[in-house]
């Protein structure tokens, strides 16, 4: 079963192949049964893989289609490689991705592109599962820049608003800026090893570079920018809350389940080269501790519900990032499922609820939703509570609490992350139930005109289900001695160590982390439930605080005045172009020569005559001269 | 027998030469530049008899036949080209015909 693995990727590139030439002629059935079935099978193909992968002895599968170039020692193959990371990811890809494709055919009935939607969404899953599965680096980086480009496409898909077009453009190229420093990265690993070959250079690494080598430390910074760039992680974060202008179903695909989890993939994928560069390895941390409390404290200011769940996503990611910093490769993978499920789910849901209350994005304008969608309300619930990371009966809380514990008790892990990961778990049941107890609870204010399909809410069910459950495959040692998802993932990730003697200090962390999801929740419900007043009091009394959270930390405003204005100033200076001023002289001249060339056939014949004598007078006294 | 100095040819031939360049240039008349032509071919023809005397080759008066049957083609296309010039323009005047400044 395990030969069907090049099926994976293929089936939604195939479908896409379809759209793309038939999409405008076929029926909207046609289009679905494609666009969701291709998805839907390579979902299957990866159950049966997985199967087969998990019931045989060998630690990872290896499947080549071909040489892609062969050419001064780089040979990139088109090959696959299976190991239990790639498992868990190509896992989440199609498993979310079906569920999202079966949404979107309800959510995007309606929509003049939808033929373009389904192609572009199959491609974005089929280029994902080759980045995911890639065996050498410059396939990683094909799916990598396949990724970018079905992002870019999806955030502009309703194109006719000039706002979804500069929201695309944006996102592409601040994603092209990280994408540039892993290329150069990539360059300067091909020099150091002779070889792309993910494996070669993971079993060579530590035989040639020694821990904390500069190459290596330069080369792990080199592909931690990649992994910034694409993860949304600081200082390159401020594409993803304007990558919301594209359709619901999108935003929870590629902007909250999948591509923006890119860089966890690549550093984790990368582990050894990051643990030959401590300095990197540290810097990654101190990125996902500071972007999870930018976000987070972004995230408590925002009103457009969509906002929100994207500085949301960011934070979580800033989670992923930070666990990956102190080594808990496996809880970061963890983090990254869950929150997969949940934050997949939180944006499907959103999309429903956008879409049943005729687009309506603020959440001061929803309120008291909570009768009139019953489905979505506990759904979104549940979600919440995911992200929320209430205590035991949700999967947010084994992944969450994980990363709390190992960033304070691992071995690279310290106080300073630990209280950045804490105080980012109490405004993150902040802002998650704000946003619940607003939409949901108070006085209905936009009238509800239907409720949503069956094709919407299974979707949604399921990952409720999913959010909730995943998690018991995991739980603390305090708990229980369940480690399911670590074992799976050890082959490929080593199991992190724990300082000495902090084992036992673990169901103390537990009980701050539940204590203060709990206090979050309780914050939030005293401030939008109790006394509504109060937010508002706040906001006025702290406005420029207020403002400068709501415009994400005053990233955008700062990028503009560094990059964005400067630039457009010397574009403007040098709109004639000053190098083209030496070509302009050029063609000057040329055109004076051709004036007095032209005022010399007169047609005259006598002038020619005198033209040739002279000439040839010239030539003859010419070479008697030189001549002699 | 008495053999005529190769300076002597050369120099008529010279002479031939520069008075039928000077005729084409000073000539507005389109029949006569076509003769100074005739004249200026005539010139190198002999300087090629007078050299191939000299040293008593063959090639020379080769030479001359050649450029005699190249100035009888040349003179029958020249020739009709005036007929159609002075029927379209009414003149022998070679400046008359300037019109496609070619």
């Amino acid at each position: 079963m395990k030969e069907l693995l090049w099926l994976i990727p293929t089936l939604p590139f195939t479908g896409a192949l379809l759209l793309i030439l038939l999409g405008r002629k076929l029926p909207r059935f046609a289009v679905s049964l494609i666009g969701a079935g291709s998805v839907g099978l390579a979902a299957l193909i990866t159950i049966l893989v997985g199967i087969d992968f998990n019931s045989s002895s060998e630690n990872s599968f290896q499947q080549i289609v071909w040489t892609w170039i062969d050419v001064a020692g780089l040979k990139p193959q088109i090959a696959f490689h299976l190991d239990a990371l790639s498992l868990v990811f190509i896992f989440v890809i199609t498993f979310v991705g079906f569920l999202i494709h079966v949404y979107s055919t309800e959510f995007m009935q309606d929509d003049e592109g939808y033929a373009r939607f389904f192609t572009y969404l199959n491609l974005f899953v089929g280029s994902m599962l080759i980045l995911v599965l890639a065996d050498n680096l410059v396939l990683l980086y094909f799916g990598w820049e396949g990724v970018g480009l079905c992002s870019y496409l999806l955030i502009g898909f309703w194109y006719l608003d000039e706002k979804n077009g500069y929201a695309a453009r944006k996102a592409f190229i601040i994603t092209r800026i990280g994408d540039t420093a892993m290329a150069i990265g990539l360059f300067m690993l091909f020099k150091a090893f002779g070889t792309l070959h993910i494996q070669d250079i993971l079993t060579q690494a530590p035989q040639t570079w020694t821990v904390g080598s500069e190459e290596a430390v330069f080369i792990a910074f080199l592909l931690l920018g990649g992994a910034v760039g694409k993860s949304a992680q600081l200082p390159l974060q401020t594409w993803l809350p304007d990558a919301m202008a594209g359709p619901s179903p999108v935003s929870a695909l590629i902007h909250a389940a999948t591509m923006v989890t890119a860089g966890v993939y690549l550093i984790s994928r990368m582990h050894i080269v990051f643990e030959l560069a401590p300095l990197a390895q540290m810097w990654v941390g101190i990125i996902g501790a500071l972007t999870l409390l930018l976000a987070g404290f972004s995230a408590l200011t925002q009103f457009d519900l969509k906002r929100i769940l994207a500085y949301s996503t960011i934070s979580q990611i800033g989670y992923m990032f930070l666990a990956l910093g102190v080594g808990a490769w496996s809880a970061a993978i963890f983090h990254f499922m869950i929150h997969a499920f949940f934050k997949a789910l939180l944006f499907l849901a959103a999309g429903a609820i956008i879409h049943l209350l005729h687009h309506e994005h603020d959440i001061f304008k929803m309120g008291g939703l909570k009768n009139k969608l019953p489905t979505i309300y506990w759904t979104f619930l549940i979600g919440s509570a995911s992200l929320a990371a209430i205590p035991f009966i949700t999967g947010g809380f084994y992944s969450k609490d994980a990363i709390l514990w190992l960033s304070l008790a691992g071995e690279k892990g310290n106080v300073g992350f630990f209280l950045a990961a804490l105080i980012g778990a109490f405004i993150t049941s902040v802002y998650t139930f704000r946003m619940v107890f607003v939409t949901f609870f108070g006085t209905e204010k936009t009238h509800v005109s239907h409720s949503a399909g069956s094709r919407m809410t299974i979707p949604l069910i399921v990952l409720a289900a999913l959010s909730t459950f995943a998690g018991f495959i995991e739980l603390p040692h305090s708990i229980a001695h369940v480690e399911l998802f670590s074992n799976f993932l050890h082959p490929v990730l080593p199991t992190i160590t724990l300082q000495e003697g902090a084992e036992s200090k673990e169901w103390i962390v537990q009980l701050i982390a539940v204590v203060v999801s709990l206090g979050g929740v309780y914050l939030a419900y005293y401030f939008y439930i109790k006394k509504p007043e109060l937010p508002d009091q706040l906001k006025t009394s702290s406005i420029a605080f207020h403002n400068f959270w709501f415009l994400g930390w005053g990233f955008d405003t700062a990028y503009d005045t560094l990059f964005v204005k400067p630039f457009v100033f010397v574009a403007t200076i040098n709109k004639q172009d000053i190098i083209d001023r030496l070509y302009d002289e050029l063609v000057k001249l040329a055109d004076f020569l051709h004036r007095v060339f032209a005022w010399t056939q007169s047609g005259i014949l006598r002038w020619y005559m005198v033209g040739i004598v002279v000439g040839a007078i010239l030539i003859v006294t010419l070479s008697l001269l030189v001549g002699s | 027998m008495n053999t005529i100095p190769v300076e002597a040819g050369l120099m008529l031939a010279g002479i031939l030469f520069v008075l039928g360049t000077i005729s084409v240039l000073v000539r507005r008349n389109i029949i006569f530049m076509l003769i100074s032509v005739e004249i200026m071919l005539n010139a190198a023809g002999l300087a090629f008899i007078v050299a191939g005397s000299r040293w008593v080759q063959p090639d020379g008066q080769v030479m001359f036949i050649f450029i005699l049957t190249m100035a009888a083609a040349e003179v029958s296309v020249g020739l009709a080209l005036i007929l159609q010039i002075y029927h379209q323009l009414k003149t022998l005047d070679s400046d008359a015909a300037n019109k496609m400044k070619g």
